[in-house]
């Protein structure tokens, strides 16, 4: 394991020593110690690594992440995993707003809650929460999935389009062209395997969905297959 | 952009250090806040009777000592006053309107820039660092402190434009975003008789509170109107007698983060603040709510 000491060394020495690992590199395993708030810790990685974050991280940690499996100890700030590729993002505290915001692909779970506009254009990401999101989450929402243990604040899903929402908890309401869907089997598949995933303990059976009415933009039901 | 900074202790052992704690999370903030920095702390309760005023003036050398002589002799009883860099702070027996109308007929260059039995609030241009070091703000000791840097956005760069702004005895404002309707509220509290005094937007907020705490109104009940009479982005933190008070606008685009231990409950709009508060690590963090008002007190003493 290699540790990183935020106190020694600036993030943008670390981030740059992380950015130069090659595919094939043996330098698997990092800790970060001492983060306290700093910005921008470990983004842009794309390299199969696993990164360990002991404390509160600033805005934008981990994100455009490829790759990489991060685990931050503590809270996030804003934009935690914005725009992720791929690989893994997991939080153990709360996040502030924006959570995931326009990540097209990977895995974010945040253990508590998040604050507003989590999964905000969400573009193919899966997003698990263990408590409740705030406000405008999964506003204009395009792909991939969010799963909330908790409750949904106000306009939830506004102006989405084809990501699938899955609330335990009240939705204080939705979002233009939101709409609660029925749950069918594969509603129950899917998302049991993304809690398994996120280690949840949340019974699919307690869960509503939701999604787009499809009345807001132009969709027409014969060109379902291209999504 | 603009940062705030907030700091309320729930051990007494922590107020020793409070000016030191501030000043840490204050200058954290320097990128979000570098044409001007302040604070407020509540510290060294006046007597009974008496009221505590911070004033300003931008001469290094006014003659704080003959102001105070005239105002004892006055008085009839002597007034307290310590200089601290271009502010002051007097404690006189006598009630504040009775004083306020002495310092505008006597020394009109003089500004107030808070009043009431604890509070004293500091504010100067300048980068925070700077602003520590000229009003030697490590050393106050008090039971809790908000600070502010600001980055100007709506009106220009001075002293009197800088935070926290006063909003009655003991009451004071910061505030992180702009508002969209304060040339009109401005006029309509000054035809109310408020006293406004810039063109800045976060005075009207501030002059706007006072307004409805004139009226009768509670902190928590002037509040709630401000979210259905202010327009705009913000973020307040309001510094009270007894504790501070957070409240977010409904979008809630302004960061905002709160934290809490046995010793200390702590605000800010970046964690990096809080992080150089002892403990900060074990801190339970949360971002606020919009449109909720959070507040801490403590009993009154």
């Amino acid at each position: 394991m290699i540790e990183v000491d935020l106190d020694q060394t600036d993030v943008r020495t670390l981030n740059e020593r992380l950015h130069r690992l090659p595919k094939e590199t043996n330098e698997r395993d990092w800790r970060i110690v001492n983060p306290k708030g700093r910005h921008a810790i470990a983004v842009g990685l794309d390299v199969p690594i696993m990164v360990t974050i002991e404390g509160h991280v600033g805005f934008y940690c981990a994100g455009m992440n490829k790759s990489a499996d991060l685990v931050i100890n503590g809270h996030v700030g804003p934009g935690v995993a914005e725009n992720m590729m791929s690989g893994s993002v997991r939080v153990r505290g709360n996040a502030s707003q924006s959570a995931g915001a326009s990540a097209r692909g990977g895995f974010l779970v945040i253990e508590g809650d998040t604050s507003s506009r989590c999964g905000i254009s969400l573009k193919g990401a899966d997003i698990v929460v263990g408590g409740s999101v705030g406000h405008m989450s999964a506003f204009m929402a395009q792909r991939g999935h969010l799963v909330v243990c908790g409750e949904a604040g106000r306009s939830l899903g506004d102006s989405i389009y084809e990501a699938r929402l899955f609330v335990r908890g009240d939705v204080e309401s939705l979002g233009a062209d939101c709409i609660e869907k029925e749950m069918r089997p594969e509603h129950v598949e899917l998302l049991t395997s993304l809690l398994d995933r996120a280690g949840m303990k949340a019974k699919p059976k307690e869960f509503k969905r939701y999604g787009s009415a499809r009345k807001l933009y132009n969709f027409d039901v014969d060109h379902a297959a291209a999504y | 952009m603009c940062g705030i900074v907030g700091l309320y202790t729930k051990n007494p052992k922590m107020e020793r250090h409070l000016g030191d704690y501030l000043s840490s999370m204050l200058i954290e903030m320097t990128d979000r806040g570098p044409d001007s920095a302040g604070i407020a702390v509540y510290r060294n309760p006046a007597p009974k009777g008496s009221v505590k005023l911070t004033v300003h003036n931008a001469d290094p050398n006014y003659p704080w000592p003959q102001l105070a002589r005239d105002l004892s002799e006055e008085l009839g009883d002597k007034v307290k006053i310590e200089v601290r860099g271009s502010h002051a702070v007097l404690v006189a027996h006598e009630d504040y309107p009775t004083i306020r109308a002495w310092l505008h007929h006597h020394f009109p260059e003089v500004n107030i820039v808070s009043a009431g039995g604890t509070i004293e609030i500091f504010k100067e241009m300048g980068l925070p660092i700077d602003v520590v070091d000229r009003f030697k703000l490590r050393e106050l000791k008090g039971t809790h402190a908000l600070g502010h840097t600001r980055m100007a956005t709506e009106s220009a760069v001075t002293t009197e434009h800088s935070h926290p702004f006063s909003t009655g005895l003991d009451l004071c404002l910061v505030h992180n975003g702009s508002l969209s309707n304060h040339n009109r509220l401005r006029e309509y509290l000054r035809k109310h008789g408020i006293e406004i005094r810039t063109d800045n937007d976060t005075e009207v907020a501030a002059g706007y509170l006072t307004w409805r705490l004139r009226e009768g109104a509670t902190l928590e009940e002037a509040l709630e109107a401000a979210l259905k009479d202010l327009d705009g982005f913000y973020t307040f933190a309001i510094g009270t007698r007894n504790g501070f008070a957070v409240l977010r606008d409904p979008i809630a685009c302004k960061h905002a983060v709160l934290a809490e231990t046995d010793d200390w409950v702590a605000m800010a709009t970046e964690y990096r603040s809080i992080a150089t508060l002892p403990g900060a690590e074990k801190a339970t963090i949360w971002e606020p709510v919009p449109a909720q008002i959070y507040s801490w007190s403590r009993a009154e003493t």
